[in-house]
Parts: C-alpha cells; structure tokens; sequence
C-alpha cells in the first residue's frame, strides 16, 4: 500500500473520538477531547490499514485520507 | 392510561404505542421503505425521518431545527433550559464546552476502577444464585452510582434519581404536573448541594462547575442547575438502558457470548455493535422555519423525532443492517448522535458499557432469558429494558 496522509476536519469533527480509540498512533484528542491527526498526519506503511479503519467509523466523516506527496 | 390505537405509522405514528414500545423495528423498517418520513397529529404534531440520512440532515440544520426543545410532549412544552443539549448556536457551543473536559476519554478513565468495583460488588449480591434480574439488579445500578461518584453525591441517592428520571422523560410526557414537580425537586436537591460546597469546597464535578465562567463571567444559577440536571438525566437511563440491551441481546444468543467469553478483547467492538443496532437513544426538534428533507415538507411549530436508533438500522447505510454482528468493522453508528450535539458523555458511556460487560462475562459466562417471565421496555425516547429476569449458569 502507498504511504498516506490523514487529517481531521477540525469543523467536522464532534469529538467522537472513535480515531483515538481505533488509530491511537495516528491521533490524538485535545483538552476538549476534538479530534487532530499526530505530527504531520503521514502513515507509515503498517499503520495504513488503520487509518483507512479510523475514517470508516468516524460518525461526522471528519477524516481525509490523502496519497503523500 | 389508554391510548387510541395507531390506525397507519405513517401518518398517525405514535411512540407510545405498545407495539412500538414492545418492537418498534418492523415499523421502522416498513416506514423506512415506503414512507420515508412519518407524521403525526399527536402531541401536536411530529414528524419522524426513519432514513440516515434525513436524520442526519436534521440533527446537522441547526438554522431550521431548534434544540429548545428536546422532547416530545403531549401539553404545551414549557422549556426547560438545560444547557447545552437545549442550546442553539452561539450559545451552544462555549455553554458545551464548559462541560468537555470532564468527559474527554482520559478524564473518563480515573472512573473507571471504580466502575469496576461498582459492578463487582453487585455481581456479589446476584452470583451464585439460580437467577437476577439483569436490568434491575446489575444495568440499572451502574449508571446512577457512577454519576453520583462524579457529581459527588451519595451512591446511596439512586431511588431518588431513578424517580426523576422516571417523572421527567416517562410520566411527564402526558403529565405535566408531574413533570414541573420533579423539576422543583431536582432544582432544590442541587441548590443545596451547591451551598453546601461554596463553604465546603470538594474534589468533584458540582464544585467544578459551580466556578465555571463562560467569557470570564460566572455562569448563572439557571445555566449551573440546568447543566447538573442534564447530567443526571442524560448520565443515567440513557446508559442503564444501552447496558441492559446487551444483555437482553447475550442473554438470547449463546454464540455472541461465548465468543466474547472467550475473546474478551473483542467487547469494545461488540459494543458499538450493540450500540448501533439497540441504540437507546431519540431526540427531537423544533421546526423553527418551514423546510423540506427528504422530500417532506416541515411545518414550523412542529417537532421532529430524532430517532438515531431507527438511522442506525438503514441498509443504505449498514449492510445487514438488521444482524448483531458482533465484529463488524466499519460502524459509523448515530448512538451518539451526530454534529453539535454528539452525546458529551460518550465516552463515560462507552466504558460503562464495556466494563458491565467485562465484569459480568467474567464471572458469568453462562445465562439466558427465564422462560417463565416477561422482559418489559422503557416507555418514550429512551428505549431499554426495564425487566430482564436472566437464569444463571
């Protein structure tokens, strides 16, 4: 698989936190408990199914995924 | 209390119909199909979107859709502020996030050991026996004592609360002398509470909020009383309800449990299965501005039946959406609801959830539903079981 790169929709985002909870190493949660994607968002290649699952169960769809450049 | 009966879901729906109470799902269904957005003249007149996707076109319009009122009532509404879950934007959101960090998933996780003590020491009271009663015994009993522990109010409060509770989201749907009193009771209750900590200052949520400021202000006496009420309302049946349909669902398929039994790992999973498929949870709205979704025209003045739980169960939506499958992957679930209202307490509710259930498998792997008695459902917007008589072993 080719590496990725997420980013959360912080508008979109209501703090769900399902990413957090499915992808821990590609997300974390602010003092709010919103949504933000770790560092510069990309995936290394054996976290890339897990951040395909992350945007699958993110209820607001807050969740891009986007080849790396 | 006799209601006249439904002569047609769609355009004479009422939610408190035994057949709706009892099983509302083929109704739901049926409406999803051909309908897809159901009304009523009851309680002066509500529609009911059954599709995901018309819910969540509502639950995310917020310029035609008031939370002002959130629940469906057969009198005239008075409004009860309870901020922020009765707020629109702007309020709404300074007024919710005064709340957040108490709930974020790392706030949520110092009350979790003693969650789990909670549950342990009421398996105590039931293991070993031929049988419980898993929504009264075990389900009913976490929530209200996890809310009191955060509030800091005695565990030993539940009755009372339950009885709130009861007045405010059952009864007072046609009683509205019942509900007015209840409010008078739980405003008085925290007041006192809330005296009592100005000179006795304490390590829990009503001190915390009691010094709360929005923009540098203190928040009014109105605003704190309403939060503390929503906690206590939202904290608890809502939760005392996803529990007991677990059960309800484990108690009836050997399978599933085993599986969990064995594969303790997979419970977090299963319970947002369980959360998308017995979803405890409707809201409602206001028609605030004439609108169409989903081709159905919405009059203003009216209100709208949120129903996450029916969303929750749309094909278009989830494949099977019927089956419990207990390790689905992709689960985009409404339990929660969707957009600026999305439950503040998700994720008290998620580890409430998931620790029952890991206690309770852990010591009892083995139950179903007694034959010789009747499982009973929650009346109103909060759908769950109310009696749940388990055999044991």
């Amino acid at each position: 698989m080719p590496t990725v790169k997420v980013k959360v929709d912080r508008e979109r985002c209501q703090g769900h936190a399902r990413c957090a909870a499915l992808a821990g190493e590609l997300f974390e949660l602010d003092e709010l408990g919103n949504a933000r994607e770790k560092g510069d968002g990309v995936v290394p290649e054996a976290l890339v199914e897990k951040a395909y699952l992350a945007k699958a169960n993110c209820p607001e769809e807050a969740i891009e995924i986007e080849d790396k450049p | 209390m006799t209601r006249p009966p439904v002569t047609d879901w769609s355009t004479d729906f009422d939610h408190l119909d035994p057949r709706w109470v009892e099983n509302p799902y083929p109704i739901w269904d049926e409406l999803r199909e051909k309908c897809p957005v159901a009304h009523t003249e009851r309680f002066r007149g509500v529609y009911f979107p059954s599709r995901y996707e018309d819910v969540r076109a509502v639950a995310y319009d917020t310029e035609n859709f008031s939370s002002r009122r959130i629940i469906v009532r057969e009198t005239p509404p008075p409004r009860i502020p309870a901020p922020p879950i009765t707020s629109d934007p702007p309020e709404h959101r300074p007024a919710k996030n005064l709340l957040l960090p108490a709930f974020t998933p790392d706030a949520i996780k110092q009350h979790e050991q003693p969650t789990r003590d909670i549950c342990a020491r009421l398996i105590d009271r039931f293991a070993g026996k031929p049988g419980c009663d898993a929504a009264i015994d075990y389900a009913q009993e976490i929530p209200v004592r996890v809310i009191a522990v955060m509030l800091g109010l005695p565990e030993s409060e539940g009755d009372r609360f339950r009885k709130w509770i009861h007045e405010i989201l059952e009864a007072g749907i046609t009683r509205p002398d019942i509900l007015m009193k209840a409010m008078g009771e739980t405003s008085a209750y925290f007041q006192a509470e809330i005296d009592k900590r100005k000179s006795e200052p304490r390590d829990d949520l009503i001190t915390q909020l009691s010094r709360a400021t929005i923009d540098g202000q203190p928040i009014t006496e109105d605003h704190l009383l309403g939060a503390l009420r929503l906690i206590l309302i939202a904290g608890i049946d809502t939760t005392w309800s996803a529990i007991g349909s677990c059960f309800w669902h484990l108690a009836q398929h050997p399978e599933d449990r085993r599986r969990l039994v064995n594969d303790p790992a997979l419970i977090p999973t299963a319970v947002e299965e369980f959360l998308r498929a017995y979803a405890p949870v409707t809201m409602a709205r206001e028609v605030i501005k004439d609108v169409e979704i989903g081709g159905c025209p919405f009059k203003t003045g009216e209100m709208v039946l949120l129903s996450f739980p029916a969303a929750n169960r749309d094909p278009r939506m989830f494949p099977d959406a019927d089956r419990v499958v207990i390790d689905r992957k992709e689960n985009r679930h409404a339990a929660f609801g969707l957009g600026i209202h999305r439950c503040i307490g998700s994720n008290l509710a998620r580890m409430e959830i998931t620790v029952a259930l890991q206690e309770w498998l852990k010591r009892i792997p083995e139950f179903h539903l007694d034959p010789a008695a009747r499982v009973t459902w929650s009346e109103g917007t909060v759908r769950g079981p109310r009696k749940l008589p388990v055999l044991l072993g």
